[in-house]
């Protein structure tokens, strides 16, 4: 059996800035699993622009910020297999993988870095009724097999869900000559970034609806057509609003979850409002020396927090197996509460000793907050108060705690986050 | 007088701008809340452009589609004179990032660039 000190299951966005960042951290038996036939994940598929502004000043469509990180691993020469599913990993960290040349192998890691992304919330999932025919995508789907595969899904297209998938696929088969007739939101605010409503959807004339959803979808072997209908603030259909929409495609935006079969294989504690694996200050699992970054561990907006994410899991991988598999003294841990519409905090944990001079924490609001203040407390003491004109769900936001304030702060329990309205 | 209603794209708040004009001319932009509101008003009314992006068929390479866009931003109605410049282009594999796969698009003065790399195989 082969083994490597440290063995990162993905290669997206997140496996590849972990692995650069272990190898820059002293670390050279490293290895990056990938299912795909490339590296960079889904970012290959998302040629638009707008990726990178934090991280390189400038604006990088999707397969040009993969690019830059994809070099950085050739450079450094870390090990990567394509084409490679990771069946299982075993809490003696032993992984079993697949692939067509090597077979069914095993792999002995020290250290493993989770960073398989997340998925897309499937039709069964949104348990909406009707027939099942052809034409019927999720909108990354759709994606792929126009931006890489080169095929278009339809002619006619309706789409639900208002995320950013779902708002860059309408000017995507707009552009490739499809007529977008709607795009339908349940909620009553869309989950998308302004600029994608007004460059996606309004440049092009394209209605969206707002507290809309599907109801019925026909067609028996291909779409034929879907019935929208208005929701009430329960989300359930209001009788008497159905609308009919004849359509040859209906691509779903509905949110992504983590993707987490693995994780839950070698048992790691997950958090059950993520969806993704509770981790402490290091991006530590409950399973000492497995780390989680990047879309497996929270869905993120913006790329730019996955790869400072993953560099610091890649660095605490690298401070592990340095370390002869261990952290070091644990010391106390101290729980994060997310309260008072903060719905989570990754990380969810800290052990004061083992934290770096700063640690970023990141949290999504439950709703919008206009002119509300972030606040974090020791115990009960307020150390943070910061003022933010706008908070929504579709944004993640983050607080800085710092390693001196908290050793210095005596007998401390719990650290509270938590949004306090004007 | 004219009126034109816009959303600004600068952060999650999405002001309600309105924005009278004369003549071409900007009289007044209110409902920002900020300066960045004003800014993109101001832009986006009279000249407004943006950054196209699209894909091109690609012969002979490890993927069928090459991602390509314009390597600046190009004025808003020539978005779909930009993509009928590159609907029957194929280029031949390996493409490189940067390359570029069509000069002057459209009569912008900007040229389409690949922005991956497409490997030759067989």
């Amino acid at each position: 059996m082969s083994s490597y000190d440290i063995v990162i299951i993905g290669g997206g966005p997140a496996g590849l800035a972990a692995a650069a960042s272990a190898k820059r951290n002293g670390i050279d038996s490293i290895l990056i699993l990938e299912r795909d036939s490339q590296l960079g994940g889904i970012l290959n598929q998302c040629i638009h622009n707008g990726f990178g502004l934090h991280t390189f000043k400038e604006e990088l469509t999707g397969p040009e910020y993969a690019k830059r990180f994809i070099d950085q691993v050739e450079e450094l020469k870390i090990e990567y297999k394509l084409n490679t599913m990771v069946m299982d990993i075993a809490d003696d960290k032993t992984i079993t993988a697949m692939n067509r040349t090597d077979g069914l192998f095993k792999i002995e890691a020290k250290a493993i870095v989770l960073a398989m992304g997340c998925r897309e919330r499937s039709r069964g999932a949104l348990n909406i009724p009707g027939f099942r025919p052809a034409g019927v995508y999720s909108a990354g789907t759709a994606q792929r097999l126009v931006n890489i595969e080169g095929y278009m899904p339809g002619r006619e297209v309706v789409i639900l869900g208002s995320g950013d998938i779902g708002l860059i696929m309408a000017r995507r088969m707009t552009l490739e000559g499809a007529k977008v007739k709607v795009v339908a939101e349940l909620m009553p605010f869309s989950g998308g970034l302004k600029r994608n409503i007004v460059q996606c959807l309004d440049d092009f004339g394209i209605p969206l609806k707002l507290s809309h959803t599907v109801v019925d979808i026909r067609g028996k072997e291909r779409l034929e057509g879907i019935t929208l209908a208005e929701v009430d603030n329960h989300g359930k259909p209001i009788p008497g609003t159905e609308e009919d929409y004849t359509c040859d495609t209906l691509l779903l935006s509905c949110g992504l979850i983590p993707e987490n079969e693995l994780s839950r294989g070698i048992g790691v504690d997950m958090n059950a409002i993520t969806s993704g694996p509770s981790v402490n200050e290091s991006l530590e699992t409950s399973i000492e020396g497995v780390f989680a970054c990047g879309n497996v561990l929270h869905v993120h907006d913006l790329v730019d927090f996955v790869s400072e994410e993953a560099a610091a899991a890649g660095k605490n991988a690298a401070k592990y197996v340095q370390n002869n598999c261990t952290m070091g003294e644990a010391g106390k841990e101290i729980p994060i509460i997310a309260t008072d519409g903060v719905r989570y905090t990754v990380p969810k944990t800290i052990h004061v000793n083992r934290m770096e001079d700063e640690l970023v924490v990141r949290f999504r609001v439950g709703a919008v907050y206009k002119n509300s203040y972030i606040t974090t407390y020791l115990n009960d003491k307020q150390i943070i108060h910061r003022k933010r004109p706008i908070m929504a769900p579709g944004e993640m936001e983050e607080i800085k705690l710092k390693k001196s304030e908290l050793e210095a702060f005596g007998g401390l329990e719990n650290i509270t986050v938590k949004i306090e309205e004007a | 007088m004219d009126v034109r209603n816009l959303t600004c794209i600068g952060c999650p708040l999405g002001c309600a701008l309105k924005v009278e004009m004369e003549n071409g001319e900007v009289l007044s932009v209110s409902g920002n809340t900020c300066k960045r509101g004003d800014d993109y008003a101001r832009k986006e009314v009279t000249h407004p452009t943006r950054i196209v992006t699209s894909t091109v068929a690609v012969t002979g390479g490890d993927i069928a589609m090459v991602s390509v866009k314009t390597q600046n931003d190009i004025p808003k109605e020539k978005i779909m004179d930009i993509m009928k410049s590159i609907e029957d282009i194929k280029v031949e594999a390996p493409v490189h990032i940067g390359d570029v796969i069509v000069a002057n698009a459209a009569d912008t003065g900007v040229n389409i660039i690949a922005t991956k790399d497409i490997k030759k195989v067989g």
